[in-house]
């Protein structure tokens, strides 16, 4: 009896290995998919939508956003996507969003994962919820000279016409054209402070494949980092207030005097 | 005929009950029905209040998900209704796979392919522990873990917004119940189900014997997609005591001795 409790304690102790070896197999399989089909750099999503990593956390993917677009914008990832399964996203090219006023597709979010805080009017109105669809931030249109034909000197200025915020988020810029030497170009530049992404733009874009198209904002643009201030605006040299000094913020260590670049003197009070 | 009929009610109860959700899911989606907007993840019910998948938000919480009070009370809304009062009925009830598994039972008794059963690959608590890990995952990789892969998702998002590739998992999910493993699927993987299981060993309804009445004819075993929790039968009378049971009803149905019916959770005796 003795040593056939043995055999099945080491049986035991065994099994447990076993077992735990084959979650752990189980465990690091599921989770190198996950990694995979997380990632979804070039995806761009409904107004209001919170940071991607936040946004994949948060969204229980119950498509609540794509009943309430009445435009048929939003589309919920499907497995072939190579968007996170599931999550509302839109095409811009084919299905542009069209930035209703009411915001439909926002507030009735459970999660919130899209995020009605974003989307508040400056001023408060009781117009459309408090809502104004122009903060929205889905992405960023960018501009590719080379086969715009509007940088070519023909004059096209659909997607400046297309736009929701015309003069504002697309303007154009006029400048002699050289080579005629009697017309001029009409090109169109993008303002990244009030392009919303909606992709009208995109949309409307006359040639084969859109030489203006909807980027994500994080992908689009650049970030300027501690190193440069814009010396001539006051906003922008709060910034300087909030830079810390990491090289000595853990240490003893006084650091030297810049007296050369005291920051007090740089800011204009 | 009324036989047939009497022999099948709850079946067809649970078909009709079963399809009733998904027609009001897609006709929200399609003709902009306000009384179930979404789908079984998380759903918008009148417009007014939310319910949500408890599994699905327990994953996003362990993620990293901030608190959502309309998702938190959405999610206790259906943990209650199932863990208090139906037990482990969404299974059988309202998930949608389940017709898909019952075809694939179906399919398995008409080609007798039944034979084949005797080798049992996995033990039925091999859903468990697909549950921890489903919550494990999660917490490493910062999304809901179950729901990028889960079978029962691609279903009811495909059935409301369009299936694409995630019919694959579906079809999968049918040739593994009828070619690999009698009820493989909901009985041994579905971590879904594994959830309701865990939370229901109390619930109110329950599957309720006579053992006096029981001539062990053996109908209820031949249809019991649960085996192991009739346990009890012509054993001892009372609640089926273990929440594996889906609440389905077929025994009850089968039973020709009227030793099976839908009760109060009463103690063994």
């Amino acid at each position: 009896m003795g040593k056939a409790i043995n055999t099945s304690r080491r049986d035991a102790l065994r099994k447990m290995i076993r077992s735990s070896g084959i979650f752990a197999f189980g465990g690091f399989g599921w989770g190198a998919y996950l990694n995979k089909a997380k990632v979804s750099n070039l995806v761009l999503r409904p107004p209001g939508a919170l940071q991607e990593e936040d946004f994949l956390n948060s969204c229980i993917k119950c498509g609540i956003c794509v009943d309430s677009c009445p435009y048929d914008t939003l589309i919920l990832a499907k497995p072939e996507d190579n968007v996170a399964i599931g999550t509302p996203y839109f095409k811009p090219r084919s299905i542009p969003c069209y930035m209703c006023p009411d915001i439909p597709c926002a507030p009735p979010c459970p999660s919130g994962a899209l995020d009605v805080n974003k989307l508040k009017a400056q001023q408060d109105t009781t117009e459309n919820n408090g809502l104004d669809i122009n903060k929205a931030q889905m992405g960023l249109a960018v501009i590719d000279t080379d086969t715009c034909i509007a940088f070519w000197g023909i004059q096209c200025d659909v997607c400046y016409r297309a736009c929701p915020l015309m003069d504002d988020a697309i303007s154009l810029e006029y400048e002699r054209n050289e080579r005629t030497g009697k017309h001029a170009f009409l090109k169109p530049v993008v303002n990244s402070n009030t392009c919303t992404g909606c992709g009208l733009c995109e949309h409307a874009c006359v040639i084969e494949k859109a030489a203006i198209r909807i980027l994500p904002r994080d992908v689009a643009m650049g970030k300027v980092g501690d190193h440069y201030i814009k010396g001539w605006d006051e906003e922008d040299e709060q910034r300087l207030r909030n830079i810390k000094d990491s090289k000595y913020e853990n240490t003893d260590e006084v650091p030297a005097e810049d007296y050369l670049n005291n920051w007090e003197d740089l800011i204009d009070e | 005929m009324s036989r047939l009929l009497k022999r099948n009610r709850f079946l067809i109860f649970r078909r009709i009950v079963q399809l009733f959700f998904p027609i009001l899911f897609v006709g929200s989606n399609i003709y902009g029905w306000k009384i179930l907007e979404g789908n079984y993840s998380a759903a918008y019910v009148f417009g007014s209040f939310y319910l949500a998948d408890p599994f699905a938000v327990l994953q996003m919480l362990v993620a990293g998900f901030t608190l959502n009070f309309d998702l938190i009370l959405g999610a206790i809304i259906i943990l209650l209704v199932y863990g208090l009062l139906f037990g482990r009925s969404f299974c059988s009830w309202v998930c949608p796979i389940n017709i898909v598994t019952d075809f694939a039972l179906f399919v398995r008794r008409k080609t007798n392919m039944n034979r084949y059963d005797e080798k049992m690959p996995f033990k039925r608590s091999l859903r468990y522990w697909i549950l921890v890990l489903s919550i494990v995952v999660s917490l490493f990789s910062g999304v809901a873990a179950f729901e990028f892969v889960s079978p029962v998702s691609m279903l009811h998002r495909g059935l409301v917004f369009g299936f694409g590739f995630g019919i694959a998992a579906v079809v999968m999910v049918f040739l593994f119940d009828v070619f690999m493993l009698k009820n493989g699927w909901c009985g041994y993987i579905c971590p879904l189900g594994a959830f309701y299981s865990v939370i229901s060993k109390y619930s109110l309804i329950k599957v309720n014997h006579t053992k006096s009445k029981c001539s062990m004819c053996g109908n209820c075993f031949a249809v019991c997609p649960e085996r192991q929790v009739l346990s009890i039968i012509d054993k001892q009378s009372g609640s089926i005591p273990n929440s594996e049971c889906t609440n389905c009803g077929r025994c009850i149905e089968v039973c020709e001795d009227d030793a099976l019916h839908f009760g109060k959770y009463s103690k063994l005796k």
